[in-house]
Parts: C-alpha cells; sequence; structure tokens
C-alpha cells in the first residue's frame, strides 16, 4: 500500500524539533532510521499529520567512552553499533545482537533511538537495555533527564518518553569482568524473534553473580527474569542449577500465545535458552 | 507545512531536481519520476528485498526510505550498477547458473550480492545464504543464486573476472 499523506520537516537542532512537536501535538511522529516507521506507514497503521526527521540534528549519532558509560547516540545504526571497537570491547551485547536484526540493508539505516523509543517487545536493543542496567537520555525544552530502562518501557510500544520528548542517547555502564550473551529463535534469520535472551553477569572462575537474564517476544514489554538470577546467584552452572534456573523462568514469565507460538511453546524455549545462556556465559 | 518539496539529489551519478510528494518512498520515485524501473516494489513494508538500492554507498530498502528524505544524497540503482560494468561478472554468472526464472527478485539480490562480494570477500556458502536471507526469490530455492556468487567470490580473490 501507500502512505497517506502527511507533511515533513526537518528541523535543523533540538530547539527547532521541540518547536514542531509543540505546534503539532500528537499529529507529530519522529522519523529517525525509518525501518519501522516507514512500513507502518506504507500499511497506513500510523497517519501523522506531520514527520520530524530528526536526522539533520547534530550530536545525535555516534558511539562516546566517557565518565564510565559508554553512550550510544539515538541516531547510531545498528551496522555502527555490529562493527564498533568500543561496542565489542565495552558493551559485547549489543554487538552480539545486531547480526538478529532483519538484514544488512535494514541495519545500515534503522537506528538505536528508533528501536528503544518505539519499544517493540521483540526487539533486541530494549531488552540489551534492560540486561546491561543502562539508562535512556531524554530530551526536552527544559533540559535532559535519565531513567533507568527498567523504568522506561512500561507496556506494548509504551514508554517513559513524553509527547514532547526525544529520546538522544543510551548509556551503558562499563562493566569489567562480566560477560554476556544473546541468544534469539526466529522462525527465519531476520525475522521477529519468538523469544530471545540478552544475558549479562559477572563471571569469576566458573561461577556467575549478578546474573540479569533479560527476554524478548516474552510478555508486552522486554522482562527480566528475576527468580532465575537469584536462582544461579553465585554459582556455577551446572546440571542442577541450570534445572533450577529454568523451572524459575517458569515464573518469572507468562508470555502471551501468538498466531504461531502457544505460550507453552514460548516458554519452553525461554528454558532452552536459559540454558544454553548459562553455559555459554562460562564457557 | 509543505506537503510536495523540491529536492535535489544524485541518481547514477546525474543530479536530479523534482518537486516531491513526501509520502511518495524512493522506489516509486525513481520508478514513476524517473522511469527507473529495475528496482521493483515488493511487499512495501521492508521484508523482501525486490526495492534494494544503494544510498551513499550502503545497501538499503528503498521502500522504507522517502524520496524526500534522499535530498542531497548518492542514490545508485541497478541501471547505474549495470551501465557502468561494476556488476557484470554477477550478472554473468547468475545467467550462466540459471539463478533466475521470473526475475523479479533479480535486481535486488543483484546489488545485496554486490554488497557481500565487497564487504565479505571470504564468504562461505552458510554466510552467502545469510547476508542474502533478506531477498526472497520464490522461483529459483536459492541453490542457484547461491553458486552464482560463490563463483563471483572465487573470481574476484583470485584476480580473474568470471
Amino acid at each position: 500500500m501507500k502512505a497517506p499523506s502527511f507533511a515533513y520537516a526537518r528541523p535543523r537542532s533540538l530547539a527547532e524539533a521541540f518547536d514542531l512537536l509543540e505546534a503539532h501535538g500528537d499529529g507529530a511522529k519522529i522519523l529517525a532510521g525509518g525501518q519501522s516507521l516507514l512500513a507502518a506507514l506504507n500499511m497506513r497503521l500510523s497517519t501523522p499529520d506531520v514527520l520530524v526527521d530528526i536526522t539533520g540534528v547534530p550530536g545525535l549519532a555516534g558511539i562516546r567512552v566517557d565518565g564510565g558509560v559508554v553512550r550510544v547516540g539515538a541516531l547510531t545504526t545498528h551496522a555502527e553499533i555490529e562493527h564498533s571497537p568500543e561496542i565489542a570491547r565495552h558493551v559485547p551485547l549489543l554487538a552480539q545482537a545486531v547480526p538478529h536484526i532483519a538484514h544488512v540493508a535494514i541495519r545500515n539505516a534503522g537506528t538505536f533511538g528508533g528501536s528503544v523509543a518505539l519499544a517493540d517487545p521483540a526487539a533486541e536493543y530494549p531488552a540489551c537495555a534492560l540486561a546491561l542496567d543502562a539508562t535512556l537520555v531524554l530530551a526536552g525544552r527544559s533540559g535532559e533527564r535519565r531513567v533507568a530502562a527498567r523504568d522506561f518501557f512500561r507496556g506494548l510500544y509504551e514508554t517513559a518518553l513524553g509527547a514532547r520528548e526525544i529520546l538522544v542517547a543510551g548509556e551503558f555502564p562499563l562493566r569489567p569482568g562480566y560477560r554476556s550473551v544473546f541468544l534469539e529463535l526466529a522462525r527465519r534469520h531476520g525475522d521477529y524473534a519468538i523469544v530471545g535472551l540478552a544475558a549479562h553477569a559477572r563471571v569469576d572462575a566458573g561461577r556467575v553473580s549478578d546474573v540479569r537474564l533479560a527476554f524478548l517476544g516474552a510478555g508486552d514489554r522486554p522482562v527480566l527474569a528475576v527468580e532465575a538470577g537469584k536462582a544461579v546467584e553465585g554459582r556455577a552452572p551446572t546440571a542442577d542449577v541450570v534445572k533450577a534456573a529454568q523451572d524459575a523462568v517458569s515464573r518469572d514469565l507468562d508470555p502471551p500465545g501468538d498466531l504461531y507460538t502457544s505460550t507453552a511453546t514460548k516458554l519452553h524455549l525461554a528454558r532452552v535458552l536459559t540454558g544454553r545462556a548459562l553455559v555459554a556465559l562460562v564457557a | 507545512m509543505e506537503h510536495v518539496i523540491e529536492t535535489t539529489l544524485t541518481v547514477n551519478g546525474a543530479a536530479v531536481t523534482r518537486r516531491i510528494p513526501t509520502r511518495q518512498h524512493l522506489i516509486d520515485f525513481l520508478r514513476e519520476e524517473l522511469g527507473l524501473t529495475g528496482a521493483h516494489v515488493g511487499c512495501e513494508h521492508g521484508v523482501c528485498g525486490a526495492c534494494t538500492v544503494r544510498v551513499d554507498g550502503k545497501i538499503v530498502r528503498g521502500c522504507l526510505m522517502l524520496a524526500v528524505q534522499a535530498a542531497g544524497r548518492k542514490v545508485d540503482t541497478i541501471e547505474g550498477l549495470s551501465d557502468s560494468g561494476e556488476i557484470a561478472d554477477l550478472q554473468r554468472t547468475f545467467h550462466e547458473h540459471n539463478s533466475l526464472q521470473c526475475g523479479f527478485c533479480t535486481p535486488g539480490m543483484l546489488i545485496a550480492a554486490q554488497a557481500l562480494v565487497q564487504e565479505r570477500p571470504d564468504a562461505s556458502r552458510d554466510e552467502i545464504r545469510e547476508y542474502l536471507s533478506g531477498n526472497y526469490c520464490r522461483c529459483t530455492g536459492y541453490q542457484a543464486i547461491v553458486d552464482a556468487v560463490e563463483e563471483v567470490l572465487q573470481s574476484r580473490k583470485s584476480g580473474v573476472r568470471a
């Protein structure tokens, strides 16, 4: 199908972008990489009055290591994250997740901020942000505020982002001594996840601690499997420990079934990924 | 607010200025305004890859980009790649291996294959399959496409063009 008619504006600064958001209220929609929004427009699932294309706003792209955090600008593309030496060194979970995002042509255009702000429950970065205890930086007319990932994702496509705010970056704390694993099951490569797992833990002499297992495709938002994390805290992932974590995952998650996959199947697959991730963390 | 914007972009090396409706995606613009019908409109939501073109040297989905977003950027289509001879070896091996039947996917497949050959000269058959998994072909079963790309990878590495 073809997109409905809309106006288009390309502000040159955040201030100009805020002017547009204030002038058009709910009729305005922010356009970054457009890899979800353009599809929604073409299918007429979204009918904005005006698109505010923020790709001309300086300072929103790029990766920087500063003050104990890795700051990923909202306009950083998936491909840039995939190939960044800083990400590979300090936040490898993000680089591990990127190959699961669609295909090269989409990764060349889609952005970190777009994925996080859209908050698709099957998306990769929201689960990574939760596993990594990231902070999201939201800019508004009166300045910036910082929201922890655990407080940012509030429901199906629902976030803490205000109507007149723009997500400008994600900040990931440096965590030496930690390891990460990203696993995802999809019907075909690049499809939306049936279920996926972003796992992050401190690993010392074969034991894991501060274990954060964040699932995607398992709820209306990314879900941290808190009980499963507790079940393995301070332990080596032996068969018994893995089993305990898998049983806990069944209590942590209540994934809604979809057209192809029932709740029971998703839970089974989440247990499978839990086992694989715990073993891989210490491998 | 503007619903039609005068936009200048470079298409296959030539500067083009047109008044473009803001809602028009890049492929409709290339096809209907410029008559470049090599890139195809398939699913129009980024799944099938038939609309793959290059923007500033990188492959993208033409259906997931507004034409007005291409302002000031360099767009290369299958016509440009074909005329310059850049993908002559891929075109030849696709022909020789019968890597197309209806041909609908072929322009997108060739542009994606060229990106693969440039970015990953050492790609294995599995990596070829993974890289091209964003381009759907409903005729060939992919085997012949992978064969053709593999042959070009080997011939370009050996310095002898297929």
